[in-house]
Parts: structure tokens; sequence; C-alpha cells
């Protein structure tokens, strides 16, 4: 820890980008820190019916309300959080599994291969990709890991894109001509010489991926494709909303709608800040 | 390379592209874990009921005749049967997607317009509080989930202010009629236009005030990569030694800004307007589903609320079918504004 603090003060100083990666990691870690004390700290049980009154705005007992089935709105924003982190952190490690390696090794040994996963990935890349998720969630069903992979086909072109085109740059330069002209392997020239510097744009890219997953996964539950009622979850909570918005019941949005902004932003924050500190191209 | 053989190597390249869409869709209704027609039961059917159902969809057949029949159904504008009804899905999708193209082009004008004045306002005060302002904006809009942007405008100016509907199209028996001279009738489905046509002004005031919340969280929602785009542009050309001989010349500001500067910025945008025409329509998903607006997306959400796996494919085609047409657009319209694409 008492390292980490002078590491934290050298990153501010790094100006906008070293602020924005700050700001966004505070929110995260925050949210994480939030949604696994969730037991602990909730007054209620989130999925208690009848906890409160129906429908209450926010009082002293239920501070941000109550939900048509008297669900209390601030237990739900406490513990609603834990899915969006699964299904992001899942996704997330699909597309590192997959995209990744794709990406290295098509662009490294270069011909047919690709062209084939250039041509594979651009066509996925060019389609709406809540279109495809809604799709391919539709036809797995519902659940964790059925909506982690349908948001993961979706950006796993994101990746391949940005390592190959980093990797037809690195292959070239003098220092991995160097490596192979004394004797390394095509395997580790790849992975030993060249991974290690697009290791930095594969940490940007995946930290804006969780951005996009949450809010790709919120748009799932809202289509009607998230997981059952029995479940506490932000998504949910937006999804039957819009059918209290006559009532005026702006709270049962207000807050998990507030909570997924945040939790999308911090991500975004530091995704943006690490693309532009390790690859200021990008930004373009 | 001549214009004419760029453009005919562009839609070759679209070919490939398309068929690969289309065999992928095939296969994921077809090929996954869960059979879609036990699925659309939710698993509880009759073995002779499932058979007839699949007799009356064509999914008893060996699968490269469906894939065949598939593709060549395709061709003629025929994109499948509902496992709802067996009813055409195509005839739904053409009658729901002119509303989804209204929201799509009035979205898209307040995406680029918002973006670009933004992004041109925040160049021109770098790093003021101004700037920072609307850079922090481009971000969070990035990170609003578009349906609870929805939300919030239906909760404010609709519940609140009574100033705009809540969503739905226009009246039932309002729609606009399009132009008819004698027995010929002009009709594009799209309201404002309709309306206009028409020559009713009743009509195009509703339209209008029934588009505006739609189209407006939808733009909002995207505008933030124009932000950035036309700032970054904005205050590289702004630096440029044409932009500071007009300001010697005397020529007003204002029209150096937008008259001269962002001429530059013309085509990057113009590019990004292709590629964000995919986050439209998917945004557009969910929009619709939010205002109720009748088009392509509710469609779909409705689909998926029905286990309608074939009507689903139906649309995710013709979703793709539509997105490689306009990027193919795109790319030959940039290609004839900008000769050094073609090199």
């Amino acid at each position: 820890m008492v390292q980490f603090l002078p590491g934290l003060a050298r990153l501010a100083r790094r100006g906008m980008a070293g602020w924005a990666i700050l700001v966004g990691g505070v929110i995260v870690v925050a949210l994480a820190i939030m949604t696994l004390a969730a037991p602990w700290i909730s007054p209620y049980s989130p999925i208690a019916i009848n906890a409160g009154p129906l429908l209450s705005p926010p009082t002293s007992g239920y501070p941000l309300g109550t939900n048509h089935l008297g669900q209390d709105m601030l237990s739900r924003v406490y513990a609603g959080g834990a899915i969006m982190f699964q299904v992001a952190i899942l996704s997330v490690i699909v597309c590192l599994a997959i995209g990744v390696p794709i990406g290295l090794i098509a662009s490294y040994t270069g011909g047919y291969a690709d062209k084939l996963a250039s041509l594979v990935m651009d066509s996925i890349y060019a389609f709406p990709g809540l279109v495809l998720a809604i799709a391919i969630a539709a036809t797995l069903g519902p659940g964790v890991v059925n909506m982690a992979l349908s948001i993961a086909v979706v950006y796993i072109p994101s990746y391949f894109r940005i390592i190959r085109s980093q990797v037809l740059t690195i292959k070239e330069l003098p220092y991995v001509e160097a490596a192979r002209t004394i004797g390394a392997t095509g395997r580790a020239t790849l992975f030993s010489y060249i991974l290690p510097n697009v290791i930095p744009s594969i940490v940007a890219i995946a930290t804006i991926n969780f951005a996009d997953a949450i809010l790709t996964a919120a748009g799932l539950t809202f289509v009607g494709l998230g997981l059952p009622v029995s479940t506490p979850d932000w998504g949910w909570d937006l999804t039957y909303g819009r059918r209290l918005l006559t009532s005026g019941a702006w709270w049962v949005i207000a807050f998990p709608g507030l909570m997924v902004v945040l939790l999308a932003l911090g991500f975004t924050l530091m995704g943006e800040g690490l693309s532009e500190l390790y690859n200021p191209r990008l930004q373009k | 390379m001549s214009l004419r053989s760029y453009v005919i190597t562009r839609i070759l390249l679209t070919i490939p592209m398309i068929m690969l869409l289309l065999t992928f869709v095939f296969l994921l209704v077809r090929v996954l874990p869960g059979d879609p027609a036990m699925l659309h039961f939710e698993k509880q059917v009759d073995p002779r009921v499932l058979l007839e159902f699949k007799q009356k969809l064509g999914l008893d057949k060996p699968i490269e005749i469906q894939y065949f029949e598939y593709l060549a159904g395709l061709l003629r504008g025929d994109f499948g049967k509902s496992m709802q009804d067996f009813s055409p899905v195509s005839q739904q999708i053409f009658s729901a997607f002119p509303a989804t193209l209204e929201l799509a082009i009035w979205a898209a004008m307040i995406m680029v317009l918002v973006g670009v004045v933004l992004g041109v306002q925040a160049s021109r005060s770098y790093d003021s509080l101004s700037d920072h302002s609307i850079r922090v904006f481009g971000t969070v809009s990035y990170a609003i989930p578009v349906f609870f942007l929805g939300e919030v405008m239906i909760m404010i100016f609709a519940i609140y202010l009574h100033l705009l509907p809540a969503g739905d199209r226009i009246y039932a028996g309002m729609t606009p009629l399009g132009l008819t001279i004698g027995d010929l009738h002009l009709r594009t489905g799209l309201f404002v236009l309709d309306s206009i046509l028409e020559g009713n002004w009743t009509k195009l005031v509703m339209s209008l005030r029934y588009l505006l919340l739609p189209s407006l969280t939808l733009g909002t929602a995207l505008c933030g990569i124009f932000v950035r785009l036309t700032r970054g542009n904005m205050m590289e050309t702004l630096q440029l030694d044409f932009v500071t001989a007009a300001r010697a010349r005397g020529i007003k500001e204002r029209t150096v800004v937008y008259g001269y500067a962002l001429r530059n910025a013309f085509l990057p945008i113009l590019t990004m307007m292709g590629l964000q025409f995919a986050a439209l329509l998917a945004g557009a998903v969910l929009t619709e589903t939010t205002f109720s607006w009748p088009g392509l997306g509710r469609y779909l959400v409705d689909r998926i609320t029905f286990r309608d796996y074939t009507a689903i494919q139906g649309v995710v085609v013709f979703f793709g079918l539509v997105v490689a047409m306009v990027s193919l657009a795109v790319d030959v319209i940039y290609a004839y504004l900008d000769p050094r694409i073609r090199f």
C-alpha cells in the first residue's frame, strides 16, 4: 500500500489522462466494494416482496423508496451490480481468450489466414452489436454465462482489429528482425517479443470493453433476455420501471439507472485515460 | 484505380461479408444446442405436433436443402415464416421498417448536429471550462444506457411538463396519406414526409411532436463520438496557415470557423456517420422499446417474447443487409468526394 500511493500521485501528474484513470478507478472500486458488501449493509433482502409499502417515494425508512412489489430500492441498488460485474468480467475473459490469440497469430502469419480472419471479424464488427447479441442470447436462453458469451461474440472483433494494427507495425521493427536473426522461433518472436508491446493496447481496449459489456448486458435485460426475477439486477429495475413511469415513480428507475451510468462511466474514463497514455493515435 | 473499378471491387467485397452473416444467422437458429422448435414450445410438446410444426416451417428438411431454400427465399425478398402464425415475416418487416428509418434519420441529424456544434465550441475554447464540460458531456453520454435516457426524457417532458407524448407514433386514423394525384398514390411511410406531401400541417406538427423525444434520446446518446472527432479535427485545422490567412484578411470568425475550417472535418465526419449507422440501428431497438415506437426494433423485441425464432432470424438478416448497403453507399460517396481513397 505504501508503495502504491506514490504510484497514484505519479498518475495524477500525467495530466487529464491520469486523472481520468484515477477517477474512473475510484468509481469502479467503490462500486465493487458496495456490491461485495451488499449482504451486510442492506437493510432488507433485495428480493423480499412487501419489505415496505408498495411504490413508496423515498422516506426515512426507505431512503430510495420502494417498487411496485414493495421491495426496498436501497437494498436492490446495493445488490443489483453483482450481475453486471459477473457478466462483464466473464465476457472480457472470453474476448481475451479468443480475440487476442486470433489477432496475434493471424496478423503475424499474414497471407490467407490473416485475410480470412479479417473478413470474419470485419463482418461481425460491421453488424449492429446489440442486434447480434440479442439473436445469440435469444437462442442460448437466459443465464449469466449465455449473456456473457453473446456479448463476447460482438466485441471480439474490436480486440482483433486493435491487435492486428499493432502487430502489423511492430513486426517490421528492427528489434523483431534482430530477434529472428539470432534464431528466435516464430512462436518465441510473437509471444516474447511482440506481445509485451501489444499488452498496453489490450488493457485499454479491455477496459472500454467492460463499459460496453455493462451497457449491452443492461440492454439485453431491457429487451427481456435477462435473468429471472429472483435475481436483483439494475437492468431489471430499469425494465420494469418503464411501466411505472406514468404513476410518477421516478425513484424506481432513477437510482438503478444512475448506478449503471456510474459503473459504465468509471470504466469508460479508465479506458479513455489508458488509451490516451499508451496509444495517443487511438484518440483520433 | 478508376472510380468505377473501385466501386466494383467494393461491391465484390461486400458479397462474402453478407454470405458470412447469412450463414452465421442460419446456423445460429438451427445448430446451436436446444432445438429452436422445441424451445418455442418450452420443451413440452407432443412429438407429432412438433413434427407437423417443423413441416409447416420447412425445418424438417435436410440442413443443406434448408440452406438453399433460405438463400433462394432471400433473393425473392422472402425472410421466412413466423413460428407464431406461419405468416411471412417479410410483410411485417417491410411495414415496420419505415418507422425505424424515420427515427434513424432524425436521430442521425440530431447526433451529427449536436456533436459537431459542441465539438467546434470545445475546440475554440481549448482547455477552458466550456471545453471541459463539453468533454465530460461527451463521455457521460457514452455511458448512459439509451433506454434510461429515454425514461428520464419521458419522465420530464411527458409526465411532469405534459409537453410531448410519452410514446407511440401518431393517433390511429391520423396516419398521413402522402401524395395523391388522381389514382396515383405516393406514400413513403415516413410520416413527416408524407404529411408534407399530403399538405396537412396538423399531421406534420403531430408527427414531429411524436418524433421529437425518441430521436432526441437516440441522437444525444450517440453524439459523444462526434464531439470528440470534431474537436480533435478542428483543433488541428484551426492551427493551419490557411485559417490564419483567412483571419488576417479580416473574414468574420464565424465564417472562418464554420465556412473554412469545418469543411476540412467533413470527410472524417461522413466516414464516422457510416460507421455509426450500425450503432444507430442497435440503439433504435432499445429506443423503440422505450417509446413504444412501432418499428422493426419493437417487432424484434416482441418476437423474443413469443420465442419466435424464425422471425428473429428474419429481422436480424434484414438489419444486416441494410447495414451492408449503407456502408457500401458511404464508401462509394467517400471515394467520389475524395479521389485519394481510390489509389
